[in-house]
């Protein structure tokens, strides 16, 4: 039932897993829906979506599966007409006619899927040319046919009447969640995710949690006199230093770097974070502003981090040959450097051994020189949330291993 | 069915939308834990304190700081009280089960009458936290190792589930809860909320607070937009200074208590001179 609707969904983009469509099932067969469209939109939402972005998405698959009643805009206005007002009032049913009717309703869910009763819906639709109240085949009120309102057949389908929502496909058509389908925002959290991996846990901080085989040791050794021993408790203890070409050949990749830089400073995940910038490759000074007005000799970061800082550098790595390998290659004419940038990259590289280049430009374009020698130095993965992910992995894999070689040597 | 169709209709203090009450009636009756989102002040965590007044069920709270583990909303095991006890061998030490305190979801699960459970911004924890609490959730059980005892729900509770983004839930875990984003109040709704909370209030004074309010939240560039509770804070101020209507239309007095951050004030300042208060130019 319905099976179309799960496919489009699908198509759409929301992450509609089986067990979610199970349980939405369920609801439905449990009768939870109430045979109404709008219960349907607002519930059928709560089981299938799981985050706000992709409401936008399930409004479009909604309208697309179950809009098919609203293109017959005109018959359904007419038909809402007939609906609006009783032309009597219900007679009351007595307890057994209600156990009937009861029953007839059960049997007809039995006989009858709902895709079925739709296409019905449609058809008579399309037959019925006049306002109808009571009886039990037409579309109207107070009767026994499947469609209608205020009637008496709860397994049917309820046109409008008594609900106090707004029309489902009206919402869905009015895509009010369109803002909330922020794919910037998506992208911070993705980036925001991958960043999260990069995490170290140390005991560091108060010593709260109880250390049991100490404790055991210690009270043997003071022959039953209960010692209890504490240790610090784990904490990420990952400092992240973010290098950041704000060069003009990096102009139409501000706002991917945007995202990083927002990602990486809204974490507070980090033990430290810091960001320098730099205009196409480092030379003796980088900056702490993005217009390179501050700065702070490049000497200061080799002094002030110790080599368990990890280094990000983002930058797009194409330059002229003479900026990375020259003396006084610098782009910038009253800047004059006496060590080519080449140098200052390696020393960076040495005294930080964990550090990653991320280029926001296709791998496909890396054919330049300049950037087959910096890729040459360090690991140079792409600026996307697959290579961010690689590169949090170079990151802290590459820790692991100098710690196993540091053990293996000691 | 008969369930979610009488069940919850939002409580007298609170005001909850059509969508909101029937998601809310299908989650109980399905005994689904519930994932609410929204912006901050849009009356998550109310929620629960309504559904558990307007259902007469008793209300568990369960705040979850960074530190929260998943465990320690099920049990703790206290060893160092019975190693202390142990230690001045004053009391019985051989019945584990007194050194075993519930947690939370524990007593949700223990307790004999069906409870509303609060577990309040779980994005709070580690990333790890929702997927350590998947089988608790869905089965409504769990194990004590220390005395080989299966602890399973008597009675299923409502389980209410609120988050603010900061971090994403894992997909594993939304699949198994319901989940509702609570869209910030329109001018209509929030007219009705302000009533609930301060039923005496002039109309007049409302109708101009609001205007002034969602003209401020459209303001670019805030950092924080003013949410449901500084509102209410501001009209109660508003109507306890004895403010008169005409002065509303063209400033807005109590600023602070609804712009919390300097920058905030400094920008609505800027653009207040530019425009004139509510837009207009100013007269004078």
């Amino acid at each position: 039932m319905f099976i179309d609707f799960f496919y489009i969904l699908r198509k759409k983009g929301v992450p509609v897993s089986i067990t979610e469509w199970m349980s939405f099932m369920e609801a439905l067969y449990n009768g939870y829906f109430q045979s109404s469209l709008n219960h349907l939109y607002y519930l059928g939402r709560a089981f299938l979506v799981k985050s706000e972005a992709y409401y936008d998405a399930f409004d479009l698959a909604f309208q697309e599966y179950f809009g098919g009643i609203k293109t017959e805009k005109l018959e359904l206005d007419k038909v809402m007409e007939w609906l609006e007002n009783p032309l009597h009032r219900l007679p009351k049913l007595s307890p057994e006619e209600m156990a009937e009717l009861q029953r007839q309703i059960q049997e007809f869910r039995n006989t009858h899927d709902m895709d079925e009763l739709m296409r019905q819906f449609r058809e008579r639709l399309k037959e019925q040319k006049e306002r109808h109240d009571g009886g039990g085949k037409w579309i109207g009120t107070g009767g026994t046919s499947p469609f209608g309102a205020y009637g008496f057949h709860p397994g049917g389908i309820r046109v409008g009447g008594e609900s106090g929502m707004q029309s489902a496909a009206k919402v869905a058509s009015e895509r009010r969640f369109r803002n909330y389908r922020n794919d910037i925002i998506l992208d911070v959290r993705q980036t925001k995710m991958a960043l999260k991996k990069l995490r170290e846990l140390k005991r560091e901080g108060l010593e709260e949690e109880l250390d049991i085989d100490e404790t055991i040791d210690k009270t043997a050794k003071e022959g039953g006199e209960i010692e209890l021993v504490f240790n610090r408790s784990r904490e990420n203890s990952v400092r992240l230093i973010l290098l950041m070409d704000t060069g003009g050949s990096m102009l139409p990749y501000t706002e991917l770097c945007e995202r990083l830089f927002s990602a990486a400073s809204q974490m507070e995940h980090f033990k430290e974070f810091r960001y320098y910038f730099f205009h196409n490759t480092i030379y003796q000074d980088i900056y702490e502003d993005i217009q390179n007005y501050k700065k702070v000799p490049t000497e200061k970061l080799f002094s002030n981090f110790h080599k368990g800082y990890k280094i990000v550098i983002v930058g797009d790595a194409s330059m002229a040959y003479s900026e990375l390998f020259d003396i006084n290659g610098c782009i910038d004419y009253f800047y004059t450097n006496d060590k080519p940038s080449l140098e200052w990259l390696l020393r960076i590289k040495e005294h930080f051994p964990h550090s990653v280049w991320l280029n926001p430009t296709h791998m496909n374009f890396w054919g330049h020189y300049t950037v087959d020698t910096i890729g040459k130095i360090f690991p140079m993965y792409e600026l996307t949330v697959d290579g961010l992910k690689d590169a949090v992995k170079t990151l802290s894999s590459r820790t692991k291993s100098i710690r196993q070689l540091s053990a293996m040597s000691a | 069915m008969a369930n979610a169709t009488q069940g919850y209709k939002g409580s007298d203090d609170y005001i909850a939308s059509k969508p909101l009450m029937e998601i809310v009636n299908v989650s109980v009756a399905l005994g689904k834990p519930l994932v609410v989102k929204g912006e901050p002040g849009t009356g998550k965590t109310l929620l629960a304190h309504s559904i558990s007044r307007a259902l007469n069920k008793k209300l568990l709270i369960w705040n979850i700081k960074s530190t929260t583990k998943a465990k320690d909303g099920l049990y703790v095991y206290d060893t160092v009280q019975r190693l202390n006890d142990a230690r001045f061998k004053d009391k019985d030490i051989s019945d584990i089960g007194q050194y075993i305190k519930l947690g939370r979801l524990g007593q949700a699960f223990k307790s004999e009458e069906q409870l509303v459970l609060l577990i309040d911004e779980i994005d709070k924890a580690d990333i790890e936290f929702p997927n350590d609490l998947l089988n608790e959730l869905d089965e409504m059980s769990f194990h004590i190792h220390e005395l080989d005892e299966e602890v399973v729900a008597k009675q299923r509770p409502v389980v209410i589930i609120t988050s603010n983004s900061e971090k994403e839930l894992p997909d594993a875990f939304l699949r198994r809860c319901l989940f509702c984003y609570i869209e910030f109040p329109d001018d209509e709704m929030m007219e009705r909320i302000v009533k609930v909370h301060y039923p005496d209030i002039e109309n007049k004074l409302v109708k101009e607070a609001l205007k002034k309010f969602y003209w401020i939240r459209e303001m670019d560039g805030l950092r924080k937009k003013p949410s449901t509770s500084e509102l209410l804070d501001w009209i109660k101020a508003l109507s306890l200074g004895g403010i008169n209507l005409e002065k509303i239309g063209s400033e807005i007095p109590f600023v602070g208590t609804l712009l919390k951050n300097e920058q905030d004030t400094d920008r609505f300042i800027k653009l207040s001179n530019a425009q004139g208060g509510f837009g207009f130019k100013r007269r004078y």
